[in-house]
């Protein structure tokens, strides 16, 4: 079932740039997906996701990058971490910071997302940030918005910054050389952004990607797998032990209860015993496995709470790096020439 | 390497005699080493703060402490660069609290970047004091700012871009003035 050939690597490096004075231009207006991101753009914003983390250490971690600049958090869909996350890297660059609850706006009232989108725009905005249950959402919005818009998290499609953290993170553990580094995403791929976002960063970067989970949570992945993404093949399997086996990081994806449709799960329990991660079959991987989870966790289910909290946990830091990473996205869109 | 038409206005002999010059002004500005720090401005402001750490070593035989800050998140002008520096990063691992900051820079131009190299600082703490080194000064300030020490003083028109090259970045010392492409964007 597994796939596994040869990663074929992007050719284009950094080349120049450390002896240049100019950077290689950003030249995205929008950050939708990761699917358009070359190796050197993804260098670019890990490079300013570096510089960020030591804005955060600064005893005023504020800087005036983004000052005058509106920034509006449009959410169609409930989150915590990457709102305030958003927010957070806004404020850290003097942004102004408008934060719209669906629920107690004018989208109760039938306003359409366009028609709302038109108002922010009359308001100021133009730093648009978006979560939608539609995939695609976000890209109707940029298409009819002047500013820049940033998806955070649409349907089943994508979740870019999630994807720039988590490469983030592992390059903070292994280096900026993800050449062969095993990585897994375990679980609900089916219904997971965060895992099609990732899949083009990490074969990006080289990493040898694995998805592993329930078969019925894997449809359709197979064919892509054997087509491969932005930097090669990847490898998708039910078998977990040969997943787990040796790897440098493993993923743990939430099972999306509230998109999850009837029979492709017989239990939460079948799902747990069969594919949640513990300290037991962590064993399987190398004895410096990174565990990693985008959050929010159902402990128990996909990931048994001594592992969530464990020494291999890297969760809290992705949820540090998500602010930095944030904060270079915004600061690449708006001083960039897209 | 240097444009076919461009002058070379310092060579590397001068930019060394320029750096020994500077270093001991620093010192006898402050009336000794106390309470010295040097910043440079990254990019060609780093090796010259590294370098005048250097000669005031060899001619006092202490070693300040020498810092990068990068100016990138305190630029006024976002927006109206083409293409924007690469950021390279600040670190500056010492406190500036009550200490004398020597910020250090290739060429003073129109003041911005010094004026946000000043924002930039006091984010980090109240300095007793600021002052600048500069290799050098072409003039046509645009803000109320002047260096302390400069290397050399270089009347240019706004048409004329002045280059100055160092070993560790460059593969080639010396400042040099070259027209500006008719084309390009102001970046400096």
């Amino acid at each position: 079932m597994s796939v596994q050939l040869e990663p074929e690597l992007p050719t284009e490096v950094m080349e120049g740039v450390e002896r240049g004075t100019e950077a290689p231009a950003w030249r995205h207006r929008h950050l939708l997906d990761t699917d358009v991101l070359s190796r050197t753009d993804l260098d670019l914003v890990m490079r300013t996701t570096d510089a960020m983390k030591e804005v955060l250490r600064r005893p005023i971690a504020t800087v005036p990058a983004l000052r005058g600049w509106n920034l509006t958090l449009l959410f169609y869909e409930a989150s915590t971490r990457t709102r305030v996350s958003f927010e957070v890297a806004g404020k850290n660059l003097s942004a102004n910071v408008v934060n719209i609850a669906t629920g107690a706006s004018s989208v109760t009232k039938g306003e359409s997302l366009l028609d709302t989108i038109r108002t922010l725009e009359a308001l100021g905005t133009r730093l648009l940030v978006i979560r939608h249950s539609v995939s695609g959402a976000p890209y109707l919005a940029a298409r009819h918005f002047s500013g820049h818009v940033l998806n955070a998290g649409d349907g089943l499609h994508a979740h870019p910054t999630q994807a720039l953290l988590d490469l983030y993170t592992l390059r903070e553990h292994f280096g900026s050389d993800l050449t062969g580094r095993k990585v897994v995403i375990l679980g609900d791929v089916l219904h997971s952004r965060v895992a099609r976002s990732n899949i083009w960063t990490l074969t990006a970067a080289g990493a040898d990607l694995w998805l592993c989970g329930p078969s019925t949570l894997l449809r359709g992945f197979e064919t892509w797998a054997r087509a491969g993404a932005r930097g090669g093949r990847f490898t998708v399997t039910s078998d977990l032990r040969a997943a787990l086996r040796d790897a440098d990081a493993v993923m743990a994806l939430r099972i999306q209860r509230e998109r999850m449709s009837a029979g492709l799960l017989p239990s939460l329990w079948e799902y747990a015993d069969r594919f949640g991660l513990t300290a037991d079959r962590l064993a399987l991987a190398r004895p410096d496995v990174l565990v990693m989870h985008p959050g929010p966790m159902n402990e128990g289910v996909e990931i048994a709470p001594d592992v969530a909290a464990g020494p291999h946990s890297v969760i809290t830091d992705q949820v540090a790096n998500g602010v930095a990473v944030r904060m270079a996205v915004l600061q690449l869109l708006a001083g960039g020439v897209g | 390497m240097p444009q076919p038409d461009a002058r070379r206005i310092m060579t590397a002999d001068e930019i060394r005699r320029a750096i020994v010059r500077i270093s001991h002004e620093i010192v006898e500005k402050q009336a000794g080493t106390e309470g010295l720090v040097l910043v440079g401005i990254q990019r060609r402001g780093v090796p010259l703060a590294r370098r005048l750490a250097d000669a005031i070593s060899d001619h006092e035989g202490i070693r300040l402490p020498v810092g990068a800050l990068d100016i990138t998140f305190y630029r006024d002008d976002l927006s109206l660069i083409a293409q924007h520096p690469l950021v390279k990063g600040t670190d500056i691992p010492f406190d500036l609290n009550a200490v004398t900051v020597v910020l250090v820079d290739d060429v003073l131009y129109t003041g911005r970047t010094i004026r946000s190299a000043m924002d930039a600082l006091v984010d980090f703490g109240r300095p007793q004091a600021i002052r600048l080194a500069v290799l050098v000064d072409r003039g046509h300030r645009e803000l109320p700012i002047r260096a302390d020490h400069v290397g050399k003083n270089v009347p240019t028109s706004r048409e004329e871009i002045v280059k100055v090259r160092l070993s560790e970045i460059d593969d080639d010392e010396g400042v040099d003035i070259e027209r500006l492409a008719p084309v390009a964007e102001l970046v400096g």
